[in-house]
């Protein structure tokens, strides 16, 4: 099990991280779910010995990670942002290469990356340089890299940034494979959908702070009866030209994305019909209307009054 | 020690891949050194340029006439008769190096003022101050020339000799053995290339602090130790392995050869192949983005260069500085280069530089350690 217990970190003024803690068991996934800058990197790097923390510990099962040589570091595996590749290398230098940091050689490392590269689906690419590989193709040896010394412990910064949906869902598949297997993961995103799909517990950070912590189902329930309307204007307006609506009494967020109208409303059969008819008293044309439940994005967007994206 | 040996294998691996950036590693200072090296005299007896020289004979005496003849005969001179204007013309763009204007009467009065009669005629030298140099030499060939024309004219034709014959000899490492210029040319850039080498291995570090890569070494659970270790060991190798091409080419294709201890030049060339990597440690150190600490590397690298004495040899330097530079490594260096490769020098003479030079490895790569950032700020 992963204890994070009242991390810590400041640069200069800037309260990066700010008593975070939270636990993460076997088998579960753990999403860390906030806008850029809101902290998530540097909770996860603290955890993973890159930074050290302000205050706070990091525990694997009772044990304190502390130090660059550490054996419990072992117990983890690393997934960084940026890729952790060598572009020149091929694909089975690069596994060498990163099985070796962990005291991996001869038959183990061979077969460790056998697995690591049925998982990426590279098996066939083993001797090709990474260079020549896809976006996609990239994460997933990125991710496979990270699994080499088979880690009880999976982080994952922002894993699927940059990646075409192929590649998405091939990396979803071995998450949840992982996940199957009883490893703990904690995974770092900013796509609500994402955390939605993978994760049992969400842990919403923003401005370094852990706004929410819980289930998928209990964080959904921090704003009940929220939904949300989506309306196909045929005649929108120009820029934020629907920026009155939040005026109305219930309206809890209004966003625009092109002939898209979001509204966020606290009570669908009170607050449905006023936006209906501020649309009309406007002279907008609605094509189609649909509602659906309060998602992470509205929860987020209620706990914070700002939009996950734009914040 | 398995992560050590695959980061050094890593980092051979990735500069024999660089294909570009390895070529330029080796052929560079091939190119540079045999140019010097042809420049300041070859390996071969080629013959030397010659010095323009323009002679503007106002006199016509018979004195006049056969100076001219003596200084024509100079292998080292190109003798052209000028008028006065075009001489000084020919001076002041360059193309002529030193114009001498011998004046009517010069012929008697020369003899005149050799017997202690009558008032001495000048002898006006016009020349390129960029090449003032080369003024010296010509006015000593005047002088002895000029002894000659007017001896002979005393001594009815004969002409008058110096009293004394001049032998000299270019004392090498043995006898037999000529200097070959290549020597001092292909330690001096040798040096230079090796520690741009070493400005890209600190390089490289500092693009790794960018990427994941860096990170994904962070959460492993290696020593800083390691890192710093494997890089400085992948450096010294890469060195190493430049030298050895290097010197192998001075070898096979102008003939340098080692006429000191063998195991001595080794010695210098791998005790400056850790300064170099240390060196690249420091970069990597104290740089903090590769744009900004590449422009400063280079330029202290070519004072270290500069002052070493890979451009010119430090015999040449002001005494103080000559005094001054024992405190940079690459004098060491090239000098412990110079003594093992062409000076034919003992291992007991590699010992000094050698040990300088592992002193300056040891303070550089202590430093290195010592303000290595683990972390980002």
């Amino acid at each position: 099990m992963l204890a994070a217990t009242g991390l810590h970190k400041r640069y200069g003024s800037l309260v990066a991280v700010e008593n975070v803690s939270f636990e993460a068991h076997p088998g579960e996934m753990v999403g860390l779910l906030g806008p850029n800058g809101a902290g998530k990197t540097t909770t996860v790097s603290m955890i993973a010995g890159l930074l050290a923390p302000d205050a706070g510990e990091v525990r694997i099962d009772g044990a304190l990670v502390r130090g660059e040589t550490d054996p419990v570091k072992r117990r983890m595996g690393f997934v960084p942002q940026d890729l952790a590749l060598h572009d020149e290398l091929s694909a089975s230098e690069n596994l060498a290469l990163f099985g070796a940091l962990y005291g991996m050689r001869g038959a183990a490392l061979r077969d460790a990356m056998g697995r690591a590269f049925e998982i990426a689906g590279l098996a066939d690419r083993a001797h090709d340089r990474v260079g020549t590989f896809s976006g996609g193709m990239k994460r997933r040896l990125n991710l496979a890299s990270a699994l080499l010394h088979d880690p009880q412990i999976l982080l994952l910064d922002e894993p699927t940034v940059g990646v075409d949906p192929q590649s998405r869902n091939a990396i979803f598949a071995n998450l949840e494979m992982l996940k199957a297997q009883g490893k703990t993961l904690v995974y770092t995103t900013h796509y609500m959908e994402e955390a939605e799909r993978l994760c049992d517990r969400i842990i919403i950070v923003d401005h370094g702070k852990v706004i929410a912590n819980d289930t998928l189902d209990a964080v959904r329930r921090l704003v009940p009866g929220v939904n949300v309307l989506e309306l196909d204007i045929d005649n929108p307006g120009p820029g934020d030209w629907a920026a009155a609506l939040r005026q109305l009494d219930g309206v809890e967020a209004v966003a625009c994305e092109g002939r898209t109208l979001r509204v966020t409303v606290r009570d669908l059969l009170d607050i449905s019909p006023r936006v209906l008819l501020w649309l009309r008293d406007g002279g907008y044309r609605c094509s189609h209307m649909a509602s659906q439940r309060a998602d992470l994005e509205t929860v987020f967007l209620t706990l914070t009054g700002r939009s996950v994206r734009n914040a | 020690m398995t992560a050590f040996i695959a980061l050094v294998r890593r980092d051979l691996r990735l500069f024999f891949l660089d294909k570009r950036a390895m070529t330029m590693s080796f052929v560079a200072p091939i190119v540079i050194a045999s140019f010097f090296g042809y420049l300041f005299g070859g390996a071969s007896d080629r013959e030397p340029s010659k010095v323009a020289v323009a002679i503007v004979d106002q006199d016509g005496s018979s004195v006049s006439r056969r100076l001219i003849a003596a200084l024509s005969a100079e292998k080292l001179l190109e003798v052209t008769p000028r008028t006065l204007e075009n001489a000084r013309e020919s001076v002041r763009t360059g193309k002529t190096t030193v114009a001498a204007i011998i004046p009517a009467g010069f012929g008697a009065g020369a003899v005149g003022g050799l017997l202690g009669g009558g008032r001495k005629p000048n002898v006006d030298i016009l020349y390129d101050p960029s090449r003032a140099t080369e003024v010296a030499m010509i006015r000593g060939m005047l002088a002895q020339h000029l002894m000659g024309a007017v001896g002979a004219e005393l001594g009815g034709g004969r002409p008058l000799s110096l009293p004394f014959e001049v032998r000299d000899e270019a004392v090498t490492s043995r006898k037999g053995v000529t200097y070959n210029s290549m020597a001092h040319s292909f330690a001096g850039m040798s040096v230079q290339f090796v520690l741009f080498m070493g400005i890209d291995a600190g390089m490289i570090v500092l693009l790794q602090r960018r990427s994941g890569i860096w990170k994904r070494l962070q959460a492993a659970p290696i020593s800083r130790f390691t890192l710093i270790g494997s890089r400085a060991a992948s450096a010294t190798l890469i060195a190493m392995i430049i030298l050895t091409v290097v010197f192998a080419f001075a070898r096979v294709v102008f003939g340098v050869k080692i006429e000191g201890s063998f195991v001595g030049f080794v010695a210098v060339c791998a005790a400056f192949s850790l300064v170099t990597a240390t060196f690249g440690l420091l970069i990597a150190v104290f740089g903090k983005t590769p744009e900004g600490t590449r422009g400063i590397s280079i330029l202290v690298t070519l004072i270290l260069v500069m002052l070493g004495g890979s451009w010119v040899p430090t015999f040449l330097f002001p005494q103080w500085l000559q005094k001054a530079t024992v405190a940079i490594p690459t004098r060491w260096a090239v000098d412990g280069m110079d003594a093992m490769i062409w000076r034919g020098l003992g291992l007991s003479e590699a010992v000094g530089p050698v040990a300088a030079l592992l002193g300056f490895a040891l303070v550089f790569g202590a430093l290195a350690v010592w303000r290595f950032r683990w972390q980002e700020s």
